[in-house]
């Protein structure tokens, strides 16, 4: 293996060369950072590159290695979604209000992956705050889409997706409130976990919605995806909502055979709202799963429909409390020569903040604001108890919900930036799982045109094992995974 | 409409947020199509219907009261826009 095609590795492979001396740390992480420069200018998936800190971070990975003091991800390179928080390192959530905010301390899972020997490369760009569904809303501009550079790569995880499609960076952590990391990585034909609420800790994860919120991975395979989930699962102190719950070993329950697996189909998700092509590609993955062994089974989840507005009823209320702390006051963006107090507020939010975000928070503001409460914040958490309860049921028959991850390929940039709705609407296959907490990936499984199509499956609380393993068999079977855009290679 | 100029100042208001005069009308817009959007919850049964706390049923954690920090207000105070001896500066409040 000449250091000229370690790029196009995933972890896995890449861990049995460092074993076995094959490259350096140092070499590898030297390999990828010439990608970022060879790259980045067309795709914009950095906001930071942190060169010499993963030079010297490599260099230490390679002596640990010497001493055989090794760490599970020892060597191996990451690049971290700009949301979470980086120790001395610029991390400005796409915003204005932090373009020049240098956290104090490290996210629970930069630390983990950290300990465990991965080495950061830099911070990839995301829509500002999580806002978005297509990074057009990052104050840093819009990530392009390897697939097709006048695409979007779907957001708000866009810059991790982007930068793990074009074969820059073999993993990326992204987080997930509505879909940020499955509908990017369904769009750049990456794989994209979200755990189950409470999974991943949030400490150091700057807050968007926090009962929806939840930290997991954008990776090329499965198997890549098991092997970092395993490192940054588990109870977290500092997180008030980290749930305390064994973390199993992901990579040996990848191997089970899908004999018997039962798999739930939602009739919705096939309805008039879906491209054709997308629908036909997934339709041939349920195909593939079949011949695996696994039955498919009809399911209902009757309060589908109402998932998108119940989530954007939620999310901004949630946004609207958690954006209050950034006031001009302690960190972040200040406006000049303010007038009085309230002027500095209003001010430094106005300026600090772009269109998307200005318009969560006004939203979560009016659903919140005296009279309105009962009709719609109080209301849409009934509903979300409803929906929940509809996966509750779905469950009790089948291990695994799939379908279309998105309702249509990779869309040009500028398409879907007028109207918030048809943005919103993106997100229709994939809010449920955030509403009722639950773990769900996205796969490779075909194409639309020239643009990746995504496998969507939904698995109960605690159920990443038999997602992971679902998604690792399947791809035994096929290479979608393993497609590269032109011009990547 | 279903929201007016006047509606969104006032909440605009109650957020401290500024919305600068050319981002008026566009804001009434959107804000007033998000809020016909998420109307449509208004069709949902939801009679006795308990409004969900947490989607895995779990309660807060408590721990015991003691210091777990050290101070790092030298550190934090690096990221401030305005401090003096170890205070944050803001516009004067009290006349």
């Amino acid at each position: 293996m000449s250091s000229k095609d370690l790029h196009t590795l995933g972890l896995t492979q890449l861990a049995k060369g460092l074993d076995s001396g094959e490259f350096t740390s140092v070499e590898l992480v030297q390999a990828l950072l010439d990608r970022i420069e060879a790259h980045d200018k067309e795709l914009n998936a950095f906001v930071t590159v942190t060169a010499d800190a993963a030079l010297e971070a490599a260099e230490r990975s390679d002596e640990r290695r010497r001493k055989g003091e090794n760490g599970v991800l020892n060597g191996l390179p990451i690049v971290h979604k700009d949301i979470f928080c980086t120790r001395g390192v610029l991390t400005t959530c796409g915003s204005r209000m932090l373009e020049n905010f240098v956290s104090p301390y490290d996210a629970t899972v930069v630390e983990r992956l950290a300990d465990a020997g991965a080495v950061m490369l830099g911070k990839t760009n995301m829509d500002e705050f999580a806002m978005g569904s297509s990074n057009e809303t990052s104050y840093f501009g819009p990530v392009k889409n390897p697939w097709d550079l006048d695409c979007s790569p779907g957001g708000s995880s866009g810059g991790s997706a982007a930068s793990v499609a074009a074969r820059i960076v073999p993993a990326a952590t992204g987080t997930d409130t509505g879909g940020s990391i499955r509908q990017p990585a369904a769009l750049t034909g990456t794989t994209g976990l979200k755990p189950t609420y409470g999974r991943v800790s949030r400490f150091g994860m700057i807050a968007f919605a926090s009962s929806l919120d939840q930290a997991g991975v954008i990776t090329r395979s499965a198997e890549d995806a098991a092997l970092l989930l395993g490192v940054m699962a588990g109870f977290d102190a500092r997180d008030s909502t980290s749930i305390d719950h064994p973390v199993p070993d992901y990579l040996a329950g990848l191997d089970r055979s899908l004999e018997g697996l039962r798999v739930g189909i939602v009739r919705q998700h096939f309805d008039a709202g879906l491209d054709a092509a997308t629908g036909k590609a997934v339709r041939e993955a349920l195909a593939a799963l079949e011949s695996r062994g696994a039955s498919l089974t009809e399911v209902d989840l009757p309060n589908l429909d109402l998932s998108v507005p119940t989530y954007y009823v939620v999310a901004p209320a949630e946004c609207s409390s958690n954006l209050s702390r950034f006031d001009g006051v302690r960190f972040g963006h200040r406006a000049q020569d303010p007038e009085d107090l309230l002027d500095l507020y209003c001010r430094s939010r106005g300026e600090g903040f772009g269109a998307e975000v200005k318009r969560r928070i006004l939203t979560g503001t009016y659903v919140l604001s005296a009279g309105y409460y009962d009709a719609y914040y109080l209301k849409a958490q009934q509903v979300r108890q409803l929906i929940a309860d509809d996966f509750r049921k779905a469950f009790a028959d089948v291990d695994v919900i799939a379908g279309p991850t998105a309702p249509a390929p990779a869309f040009r940039l500028g398409d879907k930036t007028d109207d918030p709705i048809t943005m919103y609407l993106n997100d229709i296959y994939t809010i449920g799982a955030n509403l009722a907490g639950l773990p769900a990936i996205s796969i490779p499984c075909g194409f639309a045109g020239e643009l990746p199509v995504g496998l969507h499956l939904v698995g109960p609380h605690f159920g990443e094992e038999r997602l992971l393993n679902t998604a690792h068999q399947y791809q035994l079977d096929t290479d979608w995974h393993t497609r590269c855009p032109e011009g990547y290679a | 409409m279903s929201l007016d100029k006047d509606q969104v100042q006032h909440i605009a208001m109650l957020a401290r947020l500024r919305v600068a005069d050319d981002e008026i009308a566009d804001t009434v817009d959107k804000l007033s199509r998000i809020v016909d959007f998420v109307d449509q919850l208004s069709q949902a049964d939801t009679v006795d219907v308990v409004p969900m706390a947490h989607p895995l049923d779990a309660a807060q954690r408590l721990r015991a009261d003691v210091v777990t920090e050290p101070d790092e207000r030298d550190e934090f105070q690096k990221n401030a826009p305005a401090v003096a001896d170890g205070f944050y500066l803001v516009p004067k409040v009290i006349e």
